[in-house]
């Protein structure tokens, strides 16, 4: 029991962690109709900037920097490529981030190498124990600082003009822009927004009890577009309840290798495809995404 | 009007023909690494050109090209392979390589049968991520069942032979010609373009039959395509299975090509780099994924047999760009340059190229409907 709580626990600041770069993708999805497969290069990106600049500059100014040059990245992205092709086939733009994400995975590599980069977070490798069952500080910190993120943005969604107005872009583009709705800058805040989760989500996922930074952190994103896609790729909640299925999915599937040794060792790892596989036979949208109307 | 499409069906074919010439007369002239370098490319082409028609006619995106490639590599490798192996043992039938080939294109497009009643439910977007899940699923599957890949070390690929004329290393029967020794790299370019001859054919020809025409309706609008009565679902599962047997004869051609098959060679960059290749060439059109591929899968091994020679590439464990990076760099630059500037690709260069720059007073191409993947058929003015 205690093993299922501790699971269920490490489960949970996972998830944490893959739903912040799950509702980077449906914000941006909703803002710009763009599909991004390179939320993975940004959380390598951000986390890069944040372990290469900690010892020269301090930590803390060290995540400031890398957050905001994360988040610097993903408007530029929407700047200069993004935002000249609205209109574009959905393929053409998700092959288009394919491209991009390719260019900065490749330097990030080739920059970090074999070595891995310690981001040297203050709280270290501490671990705490909240009702008998422990934790590492990184991962619990992770619960707290996600669990904000998302409250404010769930907060900003539903009352600021910006929610509003993305709300209504996603509504229907043509009317918002008509009713005076600058659909190019909400589109822009929406990388924004993705760029600075990102970069977050980089930060704790390369915390204890992962070693640190190396290029294979690419690969949680990547694990993330499952969440994504199970919750409903238009559905902000769904990104949440689909990050936490997926975090709590694999530390269980990790957690209880033995009993399911027959699957094979690590299948951890598949377990978020696994699962989205099985929730799309069923629901063809994901749990919470607009269903498609038109049969054929 | 006929008489000028007459005039380039002739100048086309003329083209064609005498590529090849080039491309049959091409083994008595270079060197091996440029035949070896061909081979590679052939394989490709026929990967590209069946991924082309998944994407680029039908507009269902998918990233489980490398999963497909995988089961007909692996497939190749157990039914004509041997049992062997020293740390981790593995199986094999030991069949001649004929069969594996074909049972390795056989169980590829299952794979894909297999696959569609998922790909059937799926749209756009969500079918390019569960596809994205195959590779995943697909590369534990390999790294488990050590017994048919050989674990993570990988295994090796059974030279190929047909009716007691080797393709691999023993070179039975001699063979010579103009006085240039056949060897094993002669005889598999010949392999090669005579298999990718065939797919291109066999993919140009369909697109411009009736299933072709529905593929493409499909793309533009699975409303439309099923008012003008065509069956989506029977048509996306077929292109499925198409696709992937062409995946399936790719990835045996790929087992000749290294030599040996390793779990990890079918990962998602594989993938990538296939989308890379139809996107570059120019969606929907044969010769356009021909020219992406052989760019994309001739790149790295060019550079890196020049790299003495490039200044800017090193050799692996130095500080700097390796030739593999150097080519990621570039065609990474290259997909994102294509889809801003020429949605047509390469194909859609030549055809802008062809064309005769038209009167002032004709009204600019009109752009087809925006659900449209890329359509080149418009004139491809970027967007």
């Amino acid at each position: 029991m205690n093993q299922f709580l501790s699971l269920l626990l490490n489960g949970l600041s996972l998830g944490a962690i893959y739903a912040l770069i799950a509702l980077g993708f449906v914000i941006i999805f909703k803002a710009s109709e763009v599909v991004t497969f390179m939320q993975g290069s940004l959380l390598l990106l951000g986390a890069y900037l944040i372990a290469r600049l900690s010892e020269p500059i301090g930590f803390w100014a060290a995540a400031a920097v890398g957050i905001v040059g994360t988040a610097a990245a993903a408007v530029l992205v929407e700047r200069l490529l993004i935002s000249r092709l609205r209109g574009a086939p959905v393929i053409s733009l998700a092959i288009l981030t394919i491209g991009v994400d390719l260019i900065i995975l490749t330097e990030i590599t080739r920059r970090i190498g074999s070595d891995i980069l310690n981001v040297g977070h203050p709280w270290g490798g501490d671990a705490v124990s909240i009702g008998g069952v422990g934790i590492t500080t990184n991962r619990a910190l992770a619960i707290v600082v996600a669990g904000i993120l998302i409250g404010a943005f769930f907060i900003a969604f539903k009352f600021s003009s910006w929610g509003i107005a993305m709300r209504a872009a996603a509504e229907d583009g043509e009317a918002a822009a008509l009713m005076g709705i600058r659909l190019g800058w909400v589109s822009m805040v929406a990388w924004l927004v993705a760029g600075v989760l990102a970069a977050v989500a980089g930060l704790f996922a390369t915390g204890s009890p992962t070693p640190g930074v190396t290029p294979a952190i690419w690969a949680v994103a990547l694990a993330a577009l499952p969440a994504a896609i199970l919750g409903g790729l238009d559905s902000t909640g769904g990104a949440l309840v689909g990050g936490l299925i997926i975090g709590v999915a694999t530390a269980m599937a990790a957690g209880y290798q033995d009993q399911i040794a027959f699957l094979g060792r690590g299948f951890g790892e598949v377990v978020p495809y696994v699962v989205m596989v099985a929730v799309l036979l069923v629901r063809p949208s994901g749990l919470f995404g607009t269903r498609d109307v038109t049969r054929v | 009007m006929s008489d000028t499409s007459t005039a380039t069906r002739l100048v086309k074919g003329v083209v064609l023909l005498a590529l090849l010439v080039v491309l049959l007369a091409l083994p008595l002239y270079v060197e091996e690494f440029w035949l070896r370098t061909g081979f590679a490319v052939f394989a490709a082409i026929i990967g590209a050109v069946g991924l082309n028609l998944l994407v680029g006619t039908t507009g269902q995106l998918s990233l489980a090209h490398a999963f497909f490639l995988a089961v007909g590599a692996l497939t190749y490798v157990y039914v004509s392979g041997d049992p062997g192996g020293s740390a981790i043992e593995y199986g094999g039938f030991g069949l001649p390589p004929i069969v594996g080939m074909v049972a390795g294109v056989v169980m590829a497009g299952l794979a894909g049968v297999l696959f569609s009643p998922i790909a059937a439910r799926l749209r756009g977007i969500y079918l390019g991520v569960a596809s994205l899940g195959l590779v995943f699923i697909g590369q534990h599957l390999l790294n488990t069942w050590t017994s048919v890949s050989g674990g993570f070390n990988g295994r090796l690929a059974p030279a190929f032979d047909l009716f007691g004329f080797s393709f691999g290393g023993n070179e039975e029967p001699y063979l010579a010609v103009l006085g240039v020794p056949f060897g094993q790299a002669e005889r598999l370019w010949y392999l090669g373009l005579a298999l990718c001859a065939l797919a291109c054919w066999f993919a140009s020809n369909l697109l411009r039959s009736r299933p072709g025409r529905a593929l493409q309706n499909v793309r533009d609008s699975e409303v439309a395509a099923s008012v003008m009565g065509v069956n989506v679902q029977e048509y996306k599962a077929k292109v499925f299975l198409v696709s992937s047997m062409y995946a399936g004869l790719a990835g045996v051609l790929y087992a000749l090509s290294i030599g040996s098959v390793a779990p990890e060679s079918f990962s998602l960059l594989l993938s990538v780099q296939y989308l890379a290749m139809i996107v570059l060439g120019g969606l929907g059109s044969v010769g356009g994924a021909a020219m992406g591929a052989a760019f994309v899968s001739a790149l790295p091994l060019v550079l890196q047999q020049y790299s003495g020679s490039l200044p800017f590439i090193v050799e692996p464990g130095q500080p700097g760009i390796v030739a593999s990076q150097a080519a990621a760099f570039l065609y990474g630059g290259a997909i994102v340059l294509v889809v801003m500037f020429e949605p047509g690709g390469l194909a859609g260069l030549a055809r802008r190229l062809k064309r005769q720059p038209r009167p002032p007073q004709e009204s600019p191409p009109v752009s087809t409907t925006s659900s449209a993947p890329a359509d080149s058929s418009s004139g491809g003015t970027p967007r």
